[in-house]
This record gives C-alpha cells, structure tokens and sequence, in this order.
C-alpha cells in the first residue's frame, strides 16, 4: 500500500465527517428557517383579538375563534374513540389473540393502514359517514374520520408498550388468583400506561394537524359560530390557515402565519406533554 | 396425609413429551424438594400443579393432579381460585411496579377485599410472616423496586401468602439472591411449614438437603426417586440418582 | 365476587400464626376438605371475561372493518365512473380536464404530477437523509445525537400545512430569484419541501438499521486498517441495506400521499411534463381541489374524487407491500 493511497483515504475520511455533518444540519436549519419566517411573518398579528375573533374578509378583524373551537370539538370525539379503538385492538392483540390466521390478518391490515395516505381516510370519510350513515358535513364525520386515521398510531405504539411489560408480572398476578382480565387491568396496563400515553399524545398532534381529510369530509372555510354540538358544521386551524394562505393579500399570509403560530404552540405542548412523561415513567423493571 | 396427588402424569408440549408417567403424592405441612438438570422437568412439573402450564399455548397434559382430593385439571374447577389455594414465588424476584403496601393487597383486593382496616391487617400479618414487617413496616408506601434483591424476594413470599394459601410453590427461589438472603428464606421456610404445605424446586442440593422433609429427583422428564430426605442424600435406591446426588454428572 | 375463605382466622394469623399446632392445622385442611366446592367455576366471572374479549375483539375488528370501507367506498363510485369513462382512455388520455368541456379523463397528467412531485422529493430526501442517519449513527458524539434527534422529530411533527405556508411564502420566492421565469406555482417548490418533509422519516428509520448492525463487524473492519467513512460505506451501510431501502420506499410512498404542500405550491394545472417549474398538479390535489367546490354529487365529477382516490390507493398499497416484502426478504441475521 503506497503512502499516498493512505494520504487519499484519509483525507476523504475527514471530508466525510465534514460533508455528513453539513447534510445533517440542513434539516436542522431547514427547521430554523421555517420557525424564523413563520415568527417574523405572524407575531405581529398574534394579540387577544385575533385569538377571539370570527374568520372575516377584513384581515384587521379576523381570528381564530371558530377554528380553535372546531380543533377542540373534533379531539374531544376524536380523543376517546381512538384511545378505546387503539389499546382494544393492542390487547386483543398483545394479550388474547393467538397465533392464525385471523391475528396475522389484523396485523398486517394495521400496518397497511399505517401506510394509506390521509386523504384516502378522508374519502372513507365522506363515503361511509357524510353520506352513508348521512352525518352530513359535521363534527361527527371529521372526528370519526381522524379516530380511524390515527387508529394504527395508536395501536401500533400500545402494542410496543404491551409487550415490554415483562411476562415475570403477569406471572405473578395470576399465580395470585387474578383471572385475565384482573392482570391486564392491574399490571399490566398501569405497567405500560406511560408509553402508552406518549404514543396517544403523538397520535393525537398529528390529527389536530391534519388538513387534508377534513376538507374532504368538508369541513368548511368560514364559520362565524362556535361549534355547540356534534352534528354542526365547522372549520379547524389547519383549514382556517389553508384558506388564509391560499389568498393571494399578504395580509392573509401573515395572518396565516399567526394561526400557525398558534397551531404550533398547542402542537409543542403536547409534545413537550409526552417527551415529559416518557422521561418521567422511564422503565422501572 | 397427602395434600397433592398426582396420577400418571404426562405433559407434551406440542409433539415433545416433557414428562412421562409421574406419581407422587406431597404430604401437608411437609416441605418436599425437587432436584435434578437444568431441563429435567422440575419445574415444569411444579408448574402443572397451579396449572400455570395453561397459559403456554400447545401444551397438552394427561393423568390426574388431585389438591386436597378434588382434580385440578377437571373442567369445572376454576383456575383462579384454584392458584388463590395454591400461592407461587419465582425465580427472578418480581413485585410489581407499585408500592410495597399495593403489591401485598393486590391479591386480596382481587378477591374481593376492600375494607381498609382488613387489609392494613393483611399486610401486617403477610409481612411478619414473611419476616420482612420489621424492615419495611416505615416504608409501606414506597416503591417495592427500592428494595434490595432478597427483600423483594421476601416480598413476593408476603404477597403470595396475603392471599391465604394452603400451599406454597416456589421455583428456585433463592437462585437469584446472595448467600445471606439465601439464608434468611431457608429460615422463613422452616417456620412456614408448621403452617403450610411447600413444594420447592432447587439446582442447589445443599439447600434440599438442609431444609426439605422429602427429596424429589427428576432426569430427562421422569421422576427417578421420591423418598425422605435423609434417605436421597444417604442411602439413594437408584444408582442414577447416587451418581447425581455425588456430582458425577449434572 | 370471589369470597377469600378464612382458613386460616384473620386474627389468628395476625397474633401468632406459627404456634398453631400439627393438629390444629391438620383439622384446618380438613376444613378445607368440606369446602370442594370452592374450586368450582363461577358463572358470573367467566361470563365477564367472556365479555371483556369479545369487545376487544371488536375493537380490533374495527381496523379491518377500515380497511374494508375504505375498499368499498372506493369500489362503489369508482364503478360508476367506469360506466361513463373507458378504463383505456382513463389510463391512455393525456389530458384531464373533468371539471370542463371538454371533458376529458386520463388520470396520466395527474400520475405525471406525482411522480414529479415524489422523484424532486426523493432526490432531496434520500441522499440527505441517509447522510444525516449516517451521521447519527457512526460520527456523532452522543451529545451531539440526543441534540439532533429531538430536532429530527420535530421536524417530523410539523403539520404539512406549515410545510405548504413555508413553501409558498419563502422556497418559490426563493427559486423564482433564480429562475424569473418560474410561475407563482411550480412543482420544484412542493418538491423540495416535500422532501424535506420526509428527510426526517428517511433518516430516523435507516439510522435504526444502521444501529442494529453489531459492534463486531465494525470492529472487525477497524482492526483490518479501515477509516470511518470505510466502515460506514463498505460495511454498516450494506449490512442494513434491507432496512435502508424499504426507508426509501416508505418515504416515496408518503411523496405520493402528500397533499397540502402540493395543494398549495404546485398549482391546479393537470399536465403531463417534466419540467420542474411549471405548474402541475397531483392525484392528492386534486381530490382536494374537486371536494372543497361545489361539485353536485352523484355527478360524474364528483365520481372522479373516488376513482383518482382509488388509484392513489393502490399506489401507495403496492408500494407499501413492497417495502414489507423487502423487509422480510432481506432481514439481516447477525
């Protein structure tokens, strides 16, 4: 091996770490840029107002109001439906499903659902709830849509928790007399509740983002009420900020921007949400 | 008199036949020993006898396991009160992630007690029986997981009895634990026995040798020989058994 | 309910349960004896259990109950428009144009527009992200790691509609001080925010395989004189390829998916071309453009959402299926 060879390998050595590390910091300030323009573009229209405001055509007086009220009625039914779906089909799964055909069937069709883009979901949606079970263009049809999108989120993240609760646990509950149903109840979901969560909380940012099936469901663009039941009409803030940037006034641009601002707020909370319970319930066993 | 009766025992797992043809019969208030390899089937065999085999799929038994003269393995006999009758205490210590006082009343409360002053006695009565209530008596609410190794151990031998047992399996108990928490479990035992029936499986001769009433001997799934104590470790019958016994394999 | 019988008296346990003796505890058993019974099934619990599971097997039916909708809804319509439009011109028209006269419906130009869309992305996120997971994997110091992970996802958290703002507002700027022939909405811009979208999806999963590549074989590869670059590129990489590529494939699958950065930034302009900086528009954006209007349903316009839905459907499928097959097929045994 000729000493200059050595020089070559080395030198493209160091380059590599140099041209690796570059490629990694585009993502990072791909992110900087996006919450720099978003900031400089928005905070200045963010003030009380536009937090209590109808949508309007007057970008001076619009706000946010039915939107934060549509995302809120929306993860309300969302929430629950999901949550029951999702650590349902994770136990049967995890728990009582033996290995066959049915299982395997289950699975896999979880893990393609994981895969289906969202906009398809919002199809489903305006298929079988707006007109067949003619729920109309409501909260109902949104919410039911997004419980089934983040369904597989859900499932898939319960059934990591599921199964990294250690089987000497359950031993011990029914070595005590405790039927199945007692030991997932006591041990073993208060075991895997944290990540649980996490995975629940993720899940749920991800619907409260999500546009694209909610204006397939029809969630409309203007709405100068706030939501009182399940079965009006209504807007969310992802749709609200679509419709704003989609006009060709800067003024809307910016405005856009505020709602993202507060789009992305309530987003990191509930993150921050679950990075702080994971951190706090890391695994004691 | 004897407590367990086991009847032509034979349990397959799948195609593998794991134990052939086992008889015994354990007497109450007595503590009785199982040795033999790793993978003879001692444990298995333990297993059968709360039915904690049935939660492993493609396992298949046959023969008859009688406790206190009513068969086990009879379809209307119910498993969760059969295991509530018959406690277990494992390997590997394993509380549950909660609190000391939460994992004694864990039991009881699955069968139905509520009443706080109910369980605050169970508690007592499991932890002093147990020999831990000195220990722990200040720490009731703290996680179990702060405990060290044989504390834990002790606590899982609390929690099984706050069910109220009649009979106490315990698979290598102390396999897991240092020489001094060895010790105190092989004390706890002796004065358990005057109040229960226990069936102990061990890798460590010594030990059923020092505490054991009857000594089993397991090899490739069959019981070899099944006497008193004394007589296994002195004056053993079977030659495989004298060569186990003497460290000549195993 | 389940009564705990008292063998053993609770108070006497609590005085001095190890001084009862042999005899009494011989006529405890013998207690115990009378109550065989106890042992026997209780019809109340077995009956809650029951219960229990078949509503979580109900709730885990619901998933392909999902699937299933999913397939109907889109069969349903899907056929009617089949009755007005010939599969054949569907597959061979080069010109969409449902929405005026005169009609046509070849789903091409749409199909064009996400590939477009989907090949700009791949070619921002691919190299990148593996490069990023590369990165993570073999050079960072863990410090530096557990910095870029978390950034890594919340980039991967950001709601698309955020992406198509950052798209519109600043990367078209961006390009059309470029190119100043570029139009308001161009498919270079949805693209590469796209891809950037997906960077960090590419990054985290091949970084994952590249992790699960034992210490040994990179020990192996040091101990023979290699460099770092040597053992990141000729032994960590291929040996979690599998898990490389079907990263690869599941990030083109969601290029496809993408809807809002695309609604957004590419435009509303069926067309079947290549060129970067003209509008086009997609099978997603499409859907959104005929459903947030006043399409009467029932209509042939209407039954398009359903068909260009279909069609996206079996897309992103295939390409899902062949990521599983990949994974499967070449999953690495250490």
């Amino acid at each position: 091996m000729s000493a200059g060879n050595l020089t070559r390998r080395k030198i493209y050595d160091r380059a590599s770490r140099v041209v690796f590390l570059l490629a990694t910091l585009l993502g990072v300030a791909a992110l900087g840029i996006l919450l720099y323009r978003i900031l400089s573009d928005g905070l200045g229209w963010l003030d009380w107002q536009f937090i209590s405001s109808f949508a309007s055509r007057f970008p001076e007086k619009a706000g946010i109001l039915s939107a934060l009220f549509g995302s809120l009625w929306i993860i309300g039914i969302t929430a629950p439906v999901a949550f029951i779906l999702g650590i349902g089909t994770a136990l049967y799964l995890e728990e009582y499903a033996k290995k066959g055909w049915f299982t395997n069937l289950i699975q896999v069709n979880i893990n393609n659902l994981a895969g289906v883009p969202s906009i398809v979901f919002g199809i489903l949606g305006l298929g079988l709830f707006v007109e067949g079970f003619l729920f109309g263009r409501t909260i109902l049809s949104g919410a039911l849509t997004m419980a089934l999108l983040v369904l597989p989120i859900i499932v898939v993240a319960s059934q990591e928790a599921i199964r990294s609760v250690p089987q000497h646990l359950r031993n011990a509950s029914y070595a005590l007399g405790a039927s199945k149903w007692q030991t997932i109840r006591g041990v073993v979901i208060p075991a895997a509740f944290p990540s649980i969560l996490t995975g629940f909380i993720l899940a749920l940012s991800r619907a409260i983002g999500e546009t694209a099936p909610l204006i397939v469901v029809g969630a409309v663009t203007f709405i100068a009420f706030v939501p009182s039941s399940p079965l009006d009409q209504f807007t969310v803030l992802p749709i609200q900020i679509y419709s704003w940037t989609s006009k060709p006034q800067d003024e809307f641009r910016a405005i856009a921007a505020a709602g993202i601002i507060v789009l992305l707020i309530v987003l990191f909370t509930l993150n921050a949400t679950a990075v702080y319970l994971r951190n706090k319930y890391q695994k004691r066993y | 008199m004897s407590i367990i009766e086991v009847r032509d025992l034979n349990l397959y797992y799948g195609q593998h036949q794991a134990l052939h043809n086992i008889n015994m019969e354990i007497e109450a208030n007595s503590i009785t020993a199982f040795i033999g390899p790793s993978g003879c089937g001692k444990s298995t065999f333990l297993r059968t006898l709360n039915r904690m085999n049935d939660m492993i799929q493609g396992v298949r038994i046959d023969g008859s396991v009688k406790v206190v003269g009513e068969d086990i393995y009879e379809s209307r006999v119910d498993v969760e009160i059969l295991r509530k009758n018959i406690g277990m205490v494992f390997q590997q210590p394993n509380p549950f992630p909660k609190s000391i006082y939460e994992n004694i009343t864990f039991g009881p409360r699955l069968h139905g007690i509520t009443d706080r002053n109910k369980l605050d006695e169970i508690v007592e009565s499991s932890l002093k029986a147990a020999a831990l209530w000195g220990e722990v008596k200040d720490v009731l609410k703290k996680p179990a997981y702060g405990l060290s190794g044989g504390q834990q151990q002790r606590l899982c031998i609390a929690r099984a009895l706050a069910v109220n047992p009649q009979i106490l399996l315990m698979d290598e108990p102390t396999s897991a634990l240092d020489p001094i928490s060895t010790a105190k479990i092989e004390e706890l035992l002796d004065e358990l026995k005057t109040t229960y029936t226990i069936v102990i499986v061990t890798h460590n001769m010594q030990q059923a040798a020092r505490i054991s009433d009857k000594t089993a001997f397991f090899l490739n799934g069959e019981l070899v020989e099944f006497d008193s104590t004394p007589v296994i470790f002195q004056n053993p019958c079977d030659k495989r058994t004298e060569d186990y016994i003497t460290g000549r394999f195993g | 309910m389940i009564e705990i019988t008292p063998l053993f008296p609770l108070s006497a346990r609590g005085k001095g349960m190890f001084t009862l003796g042999r005899q009494e505890i011989l006529t405890l058993n013998q207690e115990v004896r009378s109550k065989k019974s106890q042992i026997v099934v209780k019809n109340e619990k077995k009956n809650r259990e029951f219960g229990i599971r078949t509503f979580l097997i109900a709730c885990a039916f619901v998933s392909v109950l999902t699937t299933v909708g999913i397939v109907m809804v889109l069969l349903f319509e899907t056929i009617s428009f089949f009755k007005e439009v010939s599969l054949f011109s569907f597959l061979t028209d080069t010109k969409w144009t449902p929405l005026f006269i005169p009609q046509h419906f070849g789903i091409l130009p749409l199909l064009s527009g996400s590939l477009l869309i989907t090949l700009g992305a791949c070619l921002v996120a691919l190299p990148f992200g593996l490069m990023t997971a590369i990165y993570l994997s073999e050079y960072a110091h863990e410090k530096v790691r557990r910095t870029i992970k978390p950034i890594l996802e919340v980039l991967a958290g950001v709601p698309t509609i955020v992406y198509g703002y950052f798209a519109l507002t600043f990367v078209t700027p961006l390009i059309r001080s470029i190119f100043p022939d570029t139009g308001v909405f161009n498919a270079l811009s949805a693209s590469i925010v796209v891809g950037i979208m997906i960077l960090p999806m590419v990054a985290s999963l091949s970084e994952d395989a590249m992790v699960a590549v034992p210490r040994s074989l990179r020990d192996a590869a040091y101990a023979l004189g290699a460099t770092k670059l040597e053992v990141a590129t000729k032994v960590v990489v291929p040996a979690g390829l599998s898990g490389i590529i079907s990263s690869f494939v599941l990030a083109c699958s969601r290029a496809i998916g993408e809807t809002m950065i695309v609604t957004i930034a590419a435009g509303a302009t069926p067309k079947l071309t290549l060129n970067p900086l003209e509008s086009i528009q997609t099978m997603t954006s499409f859907i959104v453009q005929v459903s947030g209007g006043d399409i009467e349903h029932g209509s042939i316009e209407y039954s398009t959402i359903f068909a260009v839905g279909m069609t996206l459907f079996l897309l992103t499928l295939g390409i899902n299926i062949i990521a599983q097959w990949i994974t499967r097929r070449y999953k690495e045994e250490y």
